[in-house]
């Protein structure tokens, strides 16, 4: 029996544009999803609930809207949906510290998240998290198995590692060839009804704040040539313009 | 005024080039770095003594070095870094690295940065549709894309201190599965060459391959690419549920340009498209742009970049 968490965020859909409006991005108008690799967490979270029995937490931080994606969640099969109640910007520090204490609280043995969220493709919670509480970790990682602890397959230098992990421990999840379950008309009216565990922390200082967003440096007009007999002029180029070969 | 620090990048058992970046950056960032190369080999880090603008090169040396663990590397090094902002390269287990090791000092960590300005550090956010430029008002540890800030120089020549250091390893390696080919990943890769849906077929990217090892290039896909093609792996794929790659050249084929393609791939330093329909996307981002099929193309390019290697 095994106390799971899995993080998810909410983030902006990849299809959606970005706008900036005067110094920051305006995502007033931009549908929220959660963020891609998270529902490979979610997957791997229930894989080993399904292996080795016990409850399946969902937790996030974020203001109300949030919610969203803790019911999208549920719907997917998690036993329960908790929310750390913030709408304010935090640096890293205070966001794992704060996911940190709610894991402590929750009393979690493993944890699973998405190798990056999509909207900052940081990758940093994972890692961060799990040496905030003493624990091991494993990025991007292509498989589970559950047994003696984790085994997990896992890139390595030259092509792949398999690691023995001993719980507790953090693993970010890549997609490797996993395939996501889609929520069911039953999972989906349990997710309306289901009730969001709201907790508050106390949200250490940043020292790490948003200045600015801007549109990202336009490309000047490349070079463009009809026909594959052009080729060998783009080789050409390739070498004495840009080299690069 | 603390430290900076560089954590040098390390590929098969050496330092990397990008290392001569992150001094670079570093010293954008205000101070002459003290570099510290993670090694089992205090020899290798002789290497790094010679980038001009380190003040001082560390070995710490290890047997945690021996294979990644992120608890085991973030404690040995903890040991044996000053005070300071810590620069790491951007590699998918540097930034691994890198959020463990601010962690472990309680600092926030700022991935994928591009610009630096003082103490304003800019990365791509929104899979490179937006910028955010943030401000530092104290220490952190900072991952730097490579290819973007130049390389510092060679010919200095500072101390190299061999420090003795150890780390908790919370992980162990079973086994080790090497890809079958010699071919690079496209993470670790300069140059990659990637085929997508309009290769046709998967016995087609023969072509791209060929092509790959005239040059040292990794082969990529396109998740359409990936999903209609058994052979294709899921680790070729380049993109939003892809690898987020930062190569010198990027040479899409076949490839239409959607935007969670772009999300992997649109800050490479150069970009070529080869594409049948000339209103594909993927030619508003490309520096060289062939509007043909591949089959025309590919064995033209094939025999141009043959001759100019040999
Ligand atoms: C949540 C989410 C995540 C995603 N993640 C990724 C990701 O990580 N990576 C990714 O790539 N996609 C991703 N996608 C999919 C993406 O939206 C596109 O569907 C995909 O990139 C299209 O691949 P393609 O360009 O190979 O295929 P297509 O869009 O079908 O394009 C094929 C191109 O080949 C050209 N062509 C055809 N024949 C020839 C020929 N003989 N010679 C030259 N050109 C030819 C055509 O003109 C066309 O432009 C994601 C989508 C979603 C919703």
């Amino acid at each position: 029996m095994s106390n799971i968490v899995v993080l998810v965020k909410q983030v902006p859909d990849t299809n959606a544009k970005i706008v900036v409006s005067g110094d920051r991005v305006d995502l007033s108008a931009v549908k929220k999803v959660m963020s891609p690799y998270d529902e490979f967490a979610v997957e791997t979270a229930l894989k080993h609930r399904e292996a080795n029995g016990g409850e399946v937490t969902a937790l996030t931080l974020g203001g109300a809207g949030a919610d969203k994606v803790l019911k999208d969640a549920k719907a997917i099969g998690v036993d329960h949906i908790v929310r750390i109640d913030t709408e304010d910007e935090h640096d890293s520090n205070a966001l794992q510290s704060a996911l940190a204490t709610v894991l402590t609280e929750i009393g979690a043995e493993v944890v699973y998240c998405g190798k990056s969220a999509a909207d900052t493709g940081a990758g940093s919670t994972g890692p961060g998290i799990a040496e905030r509480l003493g624990w091991a970790s494993v990025s991007n990682v292509i498989s589970v198995a559950f047994e003696n602890g984790l085994t997990v397959v896992a890139p390595s230098e030259g092509g792949n590692a398999r690691i023995s992990v001993p719980l507790p421990a953090v693993v970010s999840c890549d997609k490797g060839d996993m395939k996501v379950r889609k929520p069911n008309v039953k999972g989906i009216m349990q997710a309306k009804k289901a009730k969001v565990e709201v907790k508050t922390v106390a949200m250490q200082g940043s020292t790490v704040s948003v200045v600015a967003h801007s549109m990202p440096p336009a490309k000047p007009a490349g070079k463009s040539y009809e026909g594959g007999a052009a080729a060998a002029e783009v080789a050409r180029l390739l070498r004495d313009e840009a080299n690069v070969i | 005024m603390t430290d900076t620090i560089v954590i040098a990048e390390i590929a098969k058992g050496t330092i990397h080039a990008t290392t001569s970046e992150l001094v670079t950056a570093a010293a954008a960032m205000g101070s002459a770095p003290i570099v510290i190369v993670p090694c089992t080999d205090a020899s290798i880090a002789d290497a790094a003594a010679s980038i001009q603008g380190a003040s001082k090169v560390i070995a710490a040396k290890s047997d945690a070095f021996a294979h990644y663990d992120a608890a085991g590397w973030a404690s040995a090094l903890d040991a044996v870094a000053p005070a300071g902002t810590i620069l790491t390269a951007a590699t998918p287990q540097s930034k691994d690295l890198a959020a463990r090791l601010a962690a472990r000092r309680n600092l926030s960590v700022v991935q994928d940065v591009v610009a630096i300005n003082g103490n304003q550090l800019t990365s791509p956010v929104y899979s490179g549709k937006a910028m955010q430029t943030v401000a530092l008002s104290g220490p952190a540890v900072v991952s730097v894309r490579a290819n973007v800030f130049d390389a510092a120089p060679s010919g200095g020549a500072c101390e190299v201190a061999v420090v003795d250091t150890t780390g908790n390893m919370a992980t162990a390696v079973q086994e080790f599965m090497a890809r079958a080919s010699q071919r690079l990943d496209v993470a670790e890769a300069n140059i990659i060459i990637s085929g997508g849906r309009g290769m046709g077929s998967p016995d087609n990217f023969v072509h791209l391959e060929a092509i790959a090892d005239t040059i040292g290039a990794a082969v990529g896909a396109s998740r359409a690419a990936v999903d209609t093609w058994e052979a294709i792996p899921h680790s070729m794929q380049v993109g939003q549920t892809g690898k987020t790659v930062n190569p010198n050249l990027y040479i899409a084929v076949g490839i239409s340009g959607a935007i969670q393609h772009l999300a992997g791939m649109r800050s490479s330093k150069y970009i070529v498209a080869i594409n049948k329909d000339a209103d594909a996307p993927i030619f508003q981002h490309a520096d060289y742009g062939i509007v043909g099929t591949w089959e025309d193309a590919l064995p033209v390019l094939q025999s141009t970049l043959s001759s100019m290697m040999a």
